[in-house]
């Protein structure tokens, strides 16, 4: 398997934006074995073999990536350097003021910040920038010929990879909790929300990037969309700030989009403060986006192939 | 054959690699597209801290974004002269081509620390100056002669120091073969740099000094610009420099001795 992390070879990938999605790995996907004879599935047994399909792509990510551990690590520990910065900073403010900032304590910032990395690792899904490559090179034509839509062999790879991540992630969460003391008040409602929630980030990110990626079928100039999308993600998502903290105009704002639903929503569920009533805005907002964005998806792939023309991959 | 000067093998290959890139003019909106993200990502991060408060431990506004136009600066520097050598570096170790470099007629170490350069990153380095100039123009004490020429004597120690210490990361390469992810912790590690080291804690305080020396890059010549600097802090930078600079030559012919090639 080649290996998971794109080298940054400046002539061929534009450098993606520095710090959000630069290097995020691309997945090797579908290079698995792959049953070819799938073209008569039964209707009935459609959903068990994507079933299958999604257990072997993500089985095989999860032994390839376990064989990365250390690039893995280097990526993560540099992940984690983001939210110490804010974390550092809202904490000082919250003790300066006499202990907290808008309700949050250093304790609360801390509880936020940490949980952040989570999140912010289910939200690496393949790079739009990625897209180019798939197209020039021509690897989407042997993509074309698999018996599934192609976004199910990104979907379950990537998968697989989330559940090493995860693994990786627990003794990084147990530094900075010994670093940091965060205060966590929590119910199981909550905690159980929060793990539904992550993979709902995870699935809206997925196919909204796999939208913005397949802009690229019509131009290559896609850079400066990309890089306007990633600022405003970044902005109203609560990954600088917890949503809270932003001026009210910006909270309101960042209803017109599902990044509060895939970074901050997931944060706040675990951490709180959080009624049940949003708890539950989140999930259906979650799952509205989700049918939103797969329909998109389906509709400009369908609309993208068609001006596709590449030798074979 | 006849060797050149270290300074002009330097001014040669950034030449070229000037010219090389100049073709790429979509380049340069690409470019001024990802400056205006990270720039807007700090100044919102301050605007929204300043909100709620006047100062954090002693850092006016301007203070900060005295220290936000450092850091811009320093990034540039870093993103255009010093991390695609040593990334060319990483990858030529790990795939033995390195043997072309070390074969020149050319102090090696020079040789590979200039091959790369990426000339529309320097854009930085102007956007950071410019964020610099106005929040000095914002700060209450103008800035006198002394510090203005400490700010620049620091400015440079903290490339070469930062150099140093990219040279030892890469130089590392020679023994672990596969470290082309170093960048992603190196670039994230630096992102603590947009606030003076000051306001972290001990720990996080000494590994941002003396591991990834942030402290003396971008901190120092911030305290330099905005009239807070002490004797003590220059004097270190310098003592530090120089150690850096002579350890990290020493490390790296080390690593290069170690060094087996691709045809090993």
């Amino acid at each position: 398997m080649r290996c998971f992390f794109v080298a940054r070879s400046a002539a061929t990938s534009p450098p993606a934006s520095r710090w959000f999605d630069r290097g995020e790995p691309v997945a090797d996907v579908g290079r698995a074995p792959m049953s070819s004879t799938a073209e008569a599935w039964p209707v009935e047994s459609r959903w068990r073999s994507l079933l299958a399909t999604y257990r072997t792509l993500a089985r095989t990510q999860v032994l390839s990536q376990f064989q990365y551990r250390a690039a893995n690590y280097f990526y993560m520990v540099g992940m984690v350097a983001e939210p110490i910065v804010y974390l550092v900073v809202w904490s000082t403010i919250a003790r300066q003021q006499g202990g907290s900032v808008d309700g949050y304590t250093a304790g609360n910032f801390a509880a936020y910040y940490i949980t952040w990395t989570l999140v912010r690792n289910m939200n690496i899904v393949f790079t739009p920038f990625g897209w180019e490559d798939r197209i020039r090179t021509g690897e989407l034509s042997g993509w074309m010929l698999r018996p599934a839509h192609p976004i199910h062999y990104d979907l379950a790879s990537f998968m697989g990879w989330k559940f090493v991540v995860i693994v990786l992630w627990l003794p990084i969460a147990a530094v900075l909790t010994l670093l940091f003391r965060p205060e966590l008040q929590t119910s199981v409602l909550q905690v159980a929300v929060f793990a539904v929630a992550i993979w709902g980030a995870y699935l809206i990110r997925s196919l909204v990037l796999w939208v913005l990626g397949m802009v690229t079928f019509w131009t290559t100039r896609v850079a400066a969309l990309y890089e306007t999308y990633f600022v405003a993600e970044l902005l109203l998502s609560g990954r600088l700030v917890p949503m809270d903290l932003l001026p009210g105009w910006a909270q309101g704002l960042a209803w017109a989009f599902p990044f509060r639903w895939t970074f901050g929503f997931p944060i706040t569920a675990l951490v709180g403060p959080i009624s049940n009533g949003e708890l539950l805005v989140g999930l259906v907002m979650q799952a509205a986006w989700t049918a939103v964005a797969a329909f998109v998806v389906r509709i400009v792939w369908r609309r993208g192939v068609r001006r596709y023309g590449a030798v074979g991959g | 054959m006849k060797n050149i000067s270290r300074t002009r093998l330097a001014w040669l290959h950034f030449r070229v690699s000037a010219l090389n890139e100049l073709q790429y003019r979509a380049n340069f909106w690409l470019q001024l597209a990802q400056s205006a993200v990270w720039l807007t990502s700090g100044l919102v991060v301050l605007a929204l801290v300043f909100s709620r408060t006047d100062e954090i431990k002693g850092w006016t506004r301007p203070e900060l974004l005295a220290v936000v136009g450092v850091f811009t600066l320093m990034g540039g520097v870093i993103r255009a002269f010093i991390q695609p050598a040593m990334q060319r570096l990483l990858t030529d170790i790990r795939e033995g081509t390195l043997d072309f470099a070390l074969t020149r007629p050319a102090d090696a170490q020079v040789l590979v620390s200039v091959r790369e350069m990426r000339i529309w990153q320097t854009l930085d380095i102007l956007i950071g100056a410019g964020v610099l100039t106005v929040a000095v123009v914002q700060l209450d004490e103008s800035v006198g002669l002394g510090d203005a020429l400490a700010f620049a004597a620091l400015l440079l120690a903290g490339s070469v120091m930062i150099y140093c210490c990219w040279l030892i990361i890469s130089t590392g390469a020679f023994w672990l073969v596969r470290m082309e992810n170093v960048q992603e912790l190196f670039d994230g590690v630096y992102r603590a740099g947009q606030y003076p080291i000051t306001i972290y804690p001990g720990w996080l305080r000494a590994g941002l000094t003396f591991v990834i020396p942030l402290g003396f890059a971008i901190t120092a010549p911030s305290q330099a610009i905005t009239s807070r600097l002490d004797a003590g802090t220059v004097v270190v930078c310098a003592v530090t420099a120089s150690a850096l600079v002579v350890s990290s030559r020493a490390f790296w012919r080390v690593g290069v001795r170690h060094y087996a090639g691709a045809s090993a």
